[in-house]
């Protein structure tokens, strides 16, 4: 005990509940909760990381789903007062941004946050508490860009922005402020989590994981934190400029006073361009999980589905100025982006045809999660033909600024990327919570959602060809465009049916399986990856051993092999090959405050840019506090236990989680009975010389 | 209770996730140089504002705002000595991760307060430098020109201030806790990008007419 005695005031003793001496910057003692809603709210676990991503993202969901149904009542029959027209581009616009950055892109973030350590046979991230901090970030500034409703009105100039349309001349509420500031606080969290993956993915792998037997979803989202570490500063940029046009009076995009509408435009794309395939890449990967799952096939060619992968990320950042054949940049500019952007095409193509050759002579098993991916393959077609037909410089001419674009977009975003994402989420969903989701209730969910999608979003390629401009709040009678705007209304609609189907279809599976719990076990479908190699849910160490891998779709290759007449024949028993997830003495990162108190500076910080600066200040103290604090706090606390509970299988809800002992604060039995946890609760450890704080330099 | 104790430091300070990742280069490490990859980009395009609007409004007839443009006002025997400051802070630097890695903390504070001490000379050049530009009549809105080149030269010089607080940082870290000397290097990329960025602005906006 003497040793405890010789600890410099500020250096931490014990993550035990009973010995609470440890407050770095003399504020917190280290959290310990394990169960309840501070353990989500102090969390490091990558795990409960992506679940709390996933949440959020489907709120928003619901948010933007909402706002287009808003958009789709208004447009239901000519000339309608429900929305001004100046509501109207403010609902179109927030709708636009909630999809994108607060639906799609955090959605693949679940996906991303959840999986990749378990594709790649890792205990987690390598910076366990940036994940947190950029999940923190990120809400703050979807909450604080949502606070504009309430504050003068939301952004309305359209995702994109447009100067000079976005000057305070033209749009003097604070909505484009908001635009501007809550984009780039949730940057600075996809800067931070791109950064954060990107080592992940290149450092942490488990022994034997070389990049060429990665899964493709781990190759894909490794590809779109590549475009995300690239496309945001620029952005970023773009940002800060129209946030010191709008708030200090600089004229960076004001044509009479020498500034350069046409510069907003480049930067926007350059980041808006490569924003597509960071949106859409993901829901590939998901893909190409599911694809050779349910035909039990391994993904047709492989590295040309890595490669085209590759491609895409990388001609991603020569197509940028075909959004703006429009606006006369001259005949060369056009010629070599109208060239590029059909190159682009090839690809895509390739990876098209390569999930459908996977299909081929499969033994097809068209389960939900299959469905969703078929669609995808499907509706993502129609959705890149369309957007072929807009590298034709002269069309693209004709079609900019019609519905025809935004049918585009909606079967390229919704057809692809959100069709993947669901297909994922009844794949992985056993996985991550411990239950099935319905199968019935699933196919009413896809269909309903595929039929809703095509009427919404089919009608409009007519509705723009036949010259219906889009963001224009209404049209007059006997413009023809009547019949179409009817259908695709009832089209919105269906979707919104179908996810109340899907929300149906959550609850009624989980009470279901609180009635009468049944595992699922770790391998539900038959499946080739890492993951599946461990307990559904997925215990808090990950891997009971890391694994050594050997192959691609190693954990397939454990359970299958060939025989002699190269015939598929099982060689062990999945039983035999899986993890049973009841490892104790496993070191892992320990929860923290610090991210929650820095997020919360930002939104502070945020209004006051916007409202009066001095409003900033706390803001500001509260970031650097955080940041002052997180450095002081190693990120593992030195005596946490290294037990784990076996996790029960009634036990994987949070709030079913409630009940169980917390681990590490005052167990003995908990499941753990290991010595050295029993002894470091009554007598603390002393913490060594050199804390092992891997983040304390990035700061 | 001392074996146990015992075991847990080694446990602590040879955790296998640190030391063994699959790159063979630290995670620190390469976090920092990937967020330097995307400091590149954030320059650029800083840089490629300037480029565009550094002789506006004078090069576009009619156009409203301050004639004054900030490469009327550069005084470059003053800004290429605090430039030669600021490249001076990366030896220094140097000297820093140099002095941890053989274990000298005591120089190595030494040398990591130079580093600050010439990052904030070079800091105050900057303000001196803006402050004279005020006094001739360039504001920040003065014209798109000179919005452009603070914009531009004071993100820089804000990448530097946060640099200067990270070295001081450091100092007092190193006297509460054992210091890893990685830690110093990672920082050190830090700097040496800073300086390097300044290179290139140096070049592009003050020597290039």
């Amino acid at each position: 005990m003497a040793l405890t005695e010789e600890r410099p005031p500020l250096e931490l003793t014990t993550g035990g509940a009973d010995v609470q001496n440890d407050r770095p910057l003399g504020v917190f003692t280290r959290p310990t909760a394990t169960h309840g809603w501070k353990s989500w709210v102090t969390t490091v676990d990558h795990k409960k990381i992506g679940i709390m991503y996933g949440a959020a993202s489907f709120f928003f969901l619901l948010v933007g789903g909402f706002e287009a149904l808003l958009i789709r009542t208004q447009l239901a029959v000519p000339g309608n007062k429900l929305l001004s027209a100046d509501l109207y581009n403010q609902v179109f616009t927030m709708h636009g941004v909630t999809m994108v950055f607060l639906v799609v892109m955090p959605m693949a973030a679940a996906f991303a946050n959840y999986l990749l350590p378990l594709q790649i046979g890792a205990r987690d991230v390598s910076f366990p508490r940036m994940n947190a901090l950029s999940l923190w970030v990120w809400l703050a500034g979807a909450i604080f860009f949502n606070t504009s409703w309430l504050l003068g009105g939301g952004a309305n100039g359209g995702w994109f922005n447009y100067a000079p349309n976005s000057g305070v001349v033209f749009s003097p509420s604070h909505g484009i402020d908001f635009y501007a500031v809550g984009l780039l606080i949730m940057g600075i969290a996809s800067t931070v989590s791109a950064i954060n993956l990107t080592v992940t993915v290149l450092n942490m792998r488990a022994p034997g994981m070389t990049l060429m037997k990665m899964p493709v979803f781990t190759w894909m989202t490794f590809i779109v934190q590549i475009l995300l570490v690239f496309a945001l500063p620029v952005i970023t940029v773009a940002l800060f400029l129209l946030m010191f046009d709008r708030l200090f009076d600089a004229t960076f995009f004001d044509a009479a006073k020498g500034g350069d509408p046409f510069l907003w435009e480049h930067l926007f794309w350059i980041f808006g361009h490569p924003e597509v395939y960071i949106m859409v890449l993901p829901a590939f990967g998901i893909v190409s999980e599911v694809i050779p799952v349910f035909s039990r096939k391994p993904i047709f060619g492989y590295p040309f589905m890595v490669g085209s992968g590759i491609a895409i990320g990388f001609m991603g950042w020569g197509v940028w100025a075909h959004h703006m054949f429009a606006s006369g940049m001259g005949p060369i500019s056009v010629l070599a982006f109208s060239l590029a952007t059909m190159f682009i095409a090839v690809p895509t193509g390739v990876k098209i045809l390569n999930w459908m050759a996977t299909m081929y002579g499969g033994r097809l098993k068209f389960t939900v999660a299959m469905l969703f991916s078929v669609g995808l393959v499907g509706m993502f077609t129609i959705g890149g033909l369309s957007g072929v037909s807009h590298a034709f410089a002269p069309a693209d001419t004709q079609q900019t600024d019609t519905y025809y674009i935004v049918a585009h977009f909606h079967y390229v975003l919704f057809g692809g990327a959100l069709l993947g994402l669901f297909s994922g989420m009844y794949f992985w969903w056993p996985k991550v919570f411990g239950y099935m989701l319905s199968e019935k209730a699933g196919k009413w969910h896809f269909w309903l959602m595929l039929v809703g999608f095509n009427l919404t979003f089919g009608p409009m390629h007519i509705l723009g060809l036949q010259g219906m401009m889009r963001r224009t709040y209404t049209y007059t009678q006997g413009q023809g465009f009547n019949m179409w705007n009817m259908v695709a209304t009832i089209g919105a609609f269906t979707i919104a049916v179908s996810i109340l189907v899907f929300m149906y279809n959550i609850a009624s599976s989980y009470r279901k399986h609180r009635r009468n719990p049944v595992n699922p076990g770790p391998d539900p479908w038959d499946a080739r990856s890492l993951e599946w190699m461990i307990p559904s849910p997925a215990p808090e160490h990950n891997f009971d051993e890391v694994p050594v891998v050997e192959e691609f779709d190693e954990f397939w290759n454990r359970k299958y092999g060939h025989d002699e007449n190269g015939r598929l024949v099982r060689i062990a028993r999945t039983e035999d090959v899986v993890q049973t997830g009841d490892a104790t003495d496993v070191h892992l990162p320990s929860p923290s405050y610090w991210p929650l108190v820095m997020a919360c500076g930002f939104p502070l910080v945020g209004y006051g840019l916007i409202f009066n600066l001095w409003w900033a200040l706390p803001g500001a103290l509260l970031l650097v506090v955080g940041i002052y604090g997180w450095v002081m706090e190693p990120s593992t606390d030195p005596s946490a236990s290294h037990g784990h509970d076996d996790h029960d299988p009634s036990h994987d809800e949070p709030d079913a989680a409630a009940n169980e002992l917390p681990e590490g604060a005052v167990d003995t039995e908990a499941g753990t009975g290991s010595e050295d946890v029993a002894a470091s609760d009554d007598a603390p450890a002393p913490e060594p010389a050199m804390a092992t704080t891997e983040e304390t330099t990035v700061g | 209770m001392a074996d146990i104790a015992l075991e847990q430091v080694e446990d602590l300070e040879f955790p296998d996730d640190i030391h063994e990742t699959a790159t063979g280069i630290s995670n620190p490490k390469l976090a920092m140089w990937v967020y330097l990859a995307s400091d590149c980009l954030l320059f650029g395009g800083l840089i490629s504002t300037y480029l565009l609007y550094k002789n506006r409004p004078g090069n576009i007839p009619g156009l409203a705002g301050s004639p004054l443009r900030a490469s009327e006002l550069f005084n470059i025997p003053f800004t290429s000595m605090t430039s030669f400051i600021l490249l001076m802070s990366s030896l220094t630097m140097v000297l820093a991760v140099n002095s941890i890695m053989r274990g000298d903390k005591q120089r190595m504070r030494l040398w990591l307060v130079a580093t600050a001490v010439l990052g904030g000379l070079f800091l105050g050049g900057q303000v001196y430098e803006f402050t004279e530009f005020v006094r001739e009549g360039l504001g920040y809105t003065s014209n798109v020109s000179a919005s452009a080149f603070y914009t531009l030269t004071g993100f820089h010089g804000a990448h530097v201030g946060v640099g200067v607080l990270m070295l001081l940082s450091a100092v007092g870290y190193s006297f509460r806790r054992d210091i890893q000397a990685e830690a110093i290097e990672v920082l050190g990329l830090y700097w040496h990008f800073v300086d390097i960025v300044w290179v290139v602005i140096f070049a592009i906006v003050y020597l290039i007419p």
